[in-house]
């Protein structure tokens, strides 16, 4: 049941031209822009600066845009509700989104990750495992957090929102430019964010010896608190 | 028979469910018995979806009590759901599923399924199987949707309007395949607003109204339970003065022209009534065509019970 529900969730993704466009489409033409036309100035090689970025943006897309959207129109076409009619326990409802989630996510990171290491990039074993860690407690973060919002409001809003926070969390949230090069006290701030920290950690899992606990510990915590609350607001229709 | 089988299917007493300051169910009162098939009837926003889905666990009462298959369908849904088939008044799938691997994704849910492959064959949606969902036609949908209901062999249905949008064949097929599970001994309760489907299919006919049961009782008990209430129909010239004819009449019939060019004689019809009738339209120089004597049909008690104004 559960890998049935699974497959589908993972098929019907890789199917919306809209969700291709925004879980691989839009990571891969950033990837190779940065990395290849000097938009930011950034340390050489490039790419390896790049990477951190483009990981923690093409989770975020998938995990918390992508699920957000779906779910918000599933819910609105009664898709839940049909399921939940079914013998399919509740659990296995959350369950087989979840795990189409990581499965999307596994292969948008290695379709990214081929493609970098075409541009040069040359990681370490240790921060491949690293980033793959990191890949999964993001996608489970950023999860929650699309449930919470495609879960709880009406579809087109949870449509316009979940765009709106992906733009904003691009661009301010840490990704594009990260903390460090932003001033103290905001840095302080987007470093707290769940865009910030996947964004810091994939960067020092590449770049440096780990992820650091500060990342994890601000990425559980959204995680844990986005899920309790989604427990809680989450309708089927 | 097992204790199961003479329990009822599904009990309603005294439920009542608000959404804000509209009270869409008040006070309702169902009882469908094991293996027979109960029709709901009534207008638009009376309160069928709502009483089905409390049914079905979706929603939760305000008060009274509900049971279903013995359960309460909220409390025990886990153990409710494997047992019952559900049919939404509409949606229910995926917008870029396949019908095939909707049906698929549902019979994949259930211990025992039936085969989709076949089920989708006998439903006339093999040639569709590849289509997306949006792209179904309603009836197609439809079709879908009670596939979904019926793939995990249910000891009970709920289908939510089953027919609507369907074309005549489809329609038959679907009243075939009701007649089909109610010989198998599956319990279905339908809301529909054809009265024609309701006399076809229901051993036992709930009419409600704001929320409220107005009549029930088997199509045929609803519609002859008063000798007085019977009717001759006939069609001819629009327009006619019919006082004189209302004149000519025993006392206690009223004649009407219900829609233009149909007039429908009520009370008491006896063969004295219908030679007057006649001998009127041969006064007028008309001839009555499609003259009928019969009792009231479910759409007339249905009409008279809930009134002629939209909803
Ligand atoms: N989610 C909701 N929020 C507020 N009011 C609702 C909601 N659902 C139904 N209602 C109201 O409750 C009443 C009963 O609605 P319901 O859907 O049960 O009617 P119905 O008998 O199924 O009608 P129809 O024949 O049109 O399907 C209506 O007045 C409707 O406006
Ligand atoms: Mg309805």
């Amino acid at each position: 049941m559960l890998l049935a529900h699974a497959r589908t969730e993972t098929r019907l993704t890789l199917r919306n031209g809209e969700q291709i466009l925004l879980t691989l489409l839009i990571p891969i033409a950033l990837l190779a822009g940065f990395t290849l036309i000097d938009i930011i100035s950034l340390p050489e090689p490039r790419v390896d600066s790049v990477v951190p970025r483009i990981f923690a943006l093409a989770v975020m897309s998938s995990a918390f845009t992508g699920q957000a959207i779906a779910l918000g129109f599933d819910r609105r076409y009664g898709v839940l509700k049909r399921l939940a009619a079914t013998a399919l326990p509740r659990w296995m409802l959350v369950g087989g989104r979840v795990l189409a989630g990581l499965t999307v996510v596994a292969i948008q990171l290695v379709v990214l990750g081929v493609l970098a290491i075409a541009l040069g990039w040359s990681p370490s074993l240790p921060g491949v495992l690293w980033s793959i860690a990191l890949g999964v407690l993001g996608a489970l973060t950023f999860g929650a957090l699309g449930v919470l919002l495609g879960g709880t409001l009406r579809a087109e809003l949870v449509l316009a929102l979940a765009n709106i926070i992906w733009f904003v969390l691009l661009l301010a949230g840490g990704i594009i430019v990260r903390a460090e090069s932003m001033p103290s006290g905001v840095a302080t701030i987007v470093e707290l964010l769940p865009s910030g920290a996947l964004t810091e950690g994939m960067h020092q899992a590449l770049n440096g010896a780990g992820p650091g606990w500060q990342p994890v510990l601000v990425l559980v915590v959204w995680g844990v608190l986005a899920s309790v609350v989604a427990g809680r607001t989450t309708r089927l229709t | 028979m097992s204790a199961s089988e003479t329990r009822p299917a599904v009990e309603v007493s005294g439920l009542v469910k608000r959404y804000g300051s509209t009270t869409a169910v008040d006070g309702l009162e169902l009882r469908l018995a094991h293996g027979k098939v109960l029709a709901l009837l009534g207008p638009n926003g009376a309160g069928k979806t709502t009483t089905v889905e409390v049914c079905e666990g979706f929603l939760r009462p305000d008060a009274g009590r509900v049971r279903v298959l013995g359960l309460d369908p909220h409390a025990d849904s886990g153990e409710l759901r494997p047992r019952i088939g559900v049919m939404p008044q509409g949606g229910g799938a995926y917008p870029g599923v396949r019908a095939g691997e909707m049906l698929k994704l549902v019979a994949s849910c259930a211990a025992n399924p039936l085969k989709p492959d076949w089920l989708l064959d006998v439903l006339g949606l093999t040639n569709v199987l590849k289509t997306p969902y949006k792209r179904l036609s309603g009836g197609q949908q439809q079709r879908l949707s009670l596939a979904c209901a019926l793939v995990g062999r249910p000891e009970l249905v709920f289908l939510d309007e089953p027919t609507s949008g369907m074309d005549p064949q489809a329609r038959r097929l679907v009243w075939d395949m009701v007649a089909a599970l109610r010989a198998d001994g599956v319990s279905v309760l339908l809301t529909t607003h054809l009265m024609e489907e309701a006399e076809t299919l229901a051993d036992h006919v709930v009419i409600v109204d704001h929320g409220r049961v107005v009549a029930e009782g088997s199509p045929a008990q609803l519609t002859t339970e008063d000798p007085d209430c019977q009717q001759l129909r006939f069609k001819a010239r629009a327009g006619l003065d019919t006082s004189l004819l209302t004149a000519a009449l025993p006392e206690g019939c009223h004649v009407a022209e219900a829609a233009s060019g149909t007039y429908i004689v009520t009370g008491r019809v006896d063969p004295q009534v219908v030679s007057t009738v006649t001998a009127w339209c041969a006064q007028q120089g008309v001839l009555a065509e499609e003259l009928h004597v019969g009792r009231r049909s479910l759409e007339d008690v249905f009409l008279e019970l809930t009134g002629r104004e939209l909803r």
